[in-house]
């Protein structure tokens, strides 16, 4: 016996409402049954933030939250980050200025927590970046890239703004 | 698909959730699940129902009263991080839970949670333990209240039975001027604790502290008080002689051990961690001062 619910919740705009099994993580759904794979899955227990998404404007791990819970949500992921013209959101474009990714497979988690962090704290200091991210592990870069990224990001909205 | 299948609830009021307990064996409840989900996803529970917790607005919500803090279990860690209420009333709350995890695991994960799951090295139940915490855990019969003291009854066990929830936990503030320190040792930030300590302390006109509470985590199988380590140090100016003395009585504790980390290394640590956290509340102490006067 499967236990089943249909949910409807809006992903970067677009309403969608399916059928899903209850036991389906958010993370599963966005991939599988939407085909939004700029998500990523590591280590599918919370520790490696690479599948971070934004529920209801909030940095959350998709791989420990069930698809159901996010019924009535409004969910963004890194496809919805990017202006709809193609522009790209100050952190994305601060991650290709500073070589903030190598294999990239971290950097969707990174740019939604990044996102997040600095919609928050807009002047942030190396070590709040250091910390904002300190729940998202890269293997390639070392992390300097992505703290300078982050930095300029910050620099760059302050202009901007 | 991770965990194994399970029959979703997600009643909305706490009568409705109690009315489920009831009524199912092998039920979870889902609180921030970001120690369930983790749980869930391997295998290591495998519930026939899992009762999710996150409608129910009844149980989320931070209400000061007079010399106590009352927090719905539901409250999520990072609705207290952000809390101005809470940074006056009970900053040793605030303080630990910079170290609770990251801040993507506190937009989901909230106060009942940790204490339900009771991970030794916690800083939550700690900072309970500290400001002695009474729980209000609601069943079939009723509410009753179980002290903090009491909550643990053995390694990530709650006094709770399987038809109950816990639903608030009511911190008692001191009234009088007094400073605060929750400080901790993990190999990463973030990570859970090898050890970590609360303490609050008040001192009197000439410096000695007139009362002191001690909190350990990590060390023990639940969070303790150091009453003995407390009683030691009431009365004294917090000499480092004072100190090493009240550390002392950490080495008398029967401390985990495991591949990472020796019980003797743990005690040693704790035993720092001691003297730090009374050096920075004594500190804030004497600069001024948290305490409630309403």
């Amino acid at each position: 016996m499967t236990d089943r619910r249909t949910i409807t919740l809006t992903v970067n705009g677009v309403r969608h409402e399916r059928e899903v099994e209850t036991r389906l993580t958010l993370g599963d759904f966005l991939r599988r049954d939407l085909g939004l794979t700029g998500t990523h899955l590591g280590c599918e227990h919370g520790v490696c933030g690479a599948c971070t998404v934004h529920l209801d404007g909030e940095a959350v791990r998709s791989c420990i939250l069930f698809a159901v819970q996010a019924d009535g949500a409004r969910v963004t992921t890194v496809e919805g980050l990017a202006k709809p013209d193609g522009t790209l959101h100050p952190v994305q474009q601060a991650f290709r200025d500073h070589h903030g990714l190598q294999c990239g497979f971290c950097t969707p988690g990174m740019l939604m927590t990044l996102a997040a962090f600095l919609a928050e704290n807009a002047n942030p200091t190396e070590r709040e970046v250091r910390e904002a991210i300190s729940g998202n592990i890269c293997r390639c870069t070392g992390y300097q890239g992505i703290v300078a990224a982050a930095l300029d990001a910050a620099r760059t909205a302050a202009k901007g703004a | 698909m991770k965990p194994a299948p399970f029959t979703y609830h997600d009643p909305r009021s706490v009568s409705d959730l109690v009315a489920l307990l009831g009524k199912h064996e092998n039920a979870k409840l889902l609180a921030g699940g970001q120690s369930l989900g983790p749980m869930l996803n391997f295998r290591y529970v495998v519930p026939d129902h899992l009762i999710d917790l996150n409608r129910i607005p009844e149980l989320a919500y931070i209400r000061p009263g007079s010399g106590t803090l009352e927090i719905g279990a539901m409250t999520r860690q990072r609705a207290l991080e952000r809390s101005a209420e809470v940074k006056r009333a009970c900053p040793a709350l605030t303080e630990a839970l910079g170290f609770v995890g990251h801040f993507q695991t506190r937009n989901r994960g909230t106060l009942g949670g940790s204490l339900c799951h009771l991970d030794p090295s916690a800083e939550l139940p700690g900072v309970c333990a500290l400001h002695d915490a009474a729980l209000t855990v609601t069943g079939p019969k009723g509410a009753r209240q179980v002290a903090m003291a009491d909550w643990g009854v053995a390694f990530m066990t709650p006094n709770l039975a399987p038809e109950e929830v816990l639903t608030s936990i009511t911190l008692q503030l001191w009234r009088e001027p007094h400073g605060h320190a929750f400080v901790e040792m993990a190999r990463r930030h973030g990570d859970f604790a090898i050890a970590g300590v609360g303490c609050l302390v008040a001192l009197d006109s000439a410096g000695k502290a007139k009362r002191v509470a001690l909190a350990l985590v990590g060390v023990t199988q639940a969070p303790v008080r150091l009453a003995a380590a407390e009683k030691l140090l009431t009365g004294t100016d917090l000499s480092d002689d004072a100190l090493r003395a009240a550390a002392a009585e950490i080495d008398k504790l029967e401390a985990l051990d495991d591949a990472h980390v020796s019980a003797a290394y743990r005690k040693r640590l704790a035993g720092v961690l001691l003297g730090r956290a009374v050096r920075q509340a004594a500190a804030r102490a004497r600069g001024a001062t948290q305490g409630t006067p309403r």
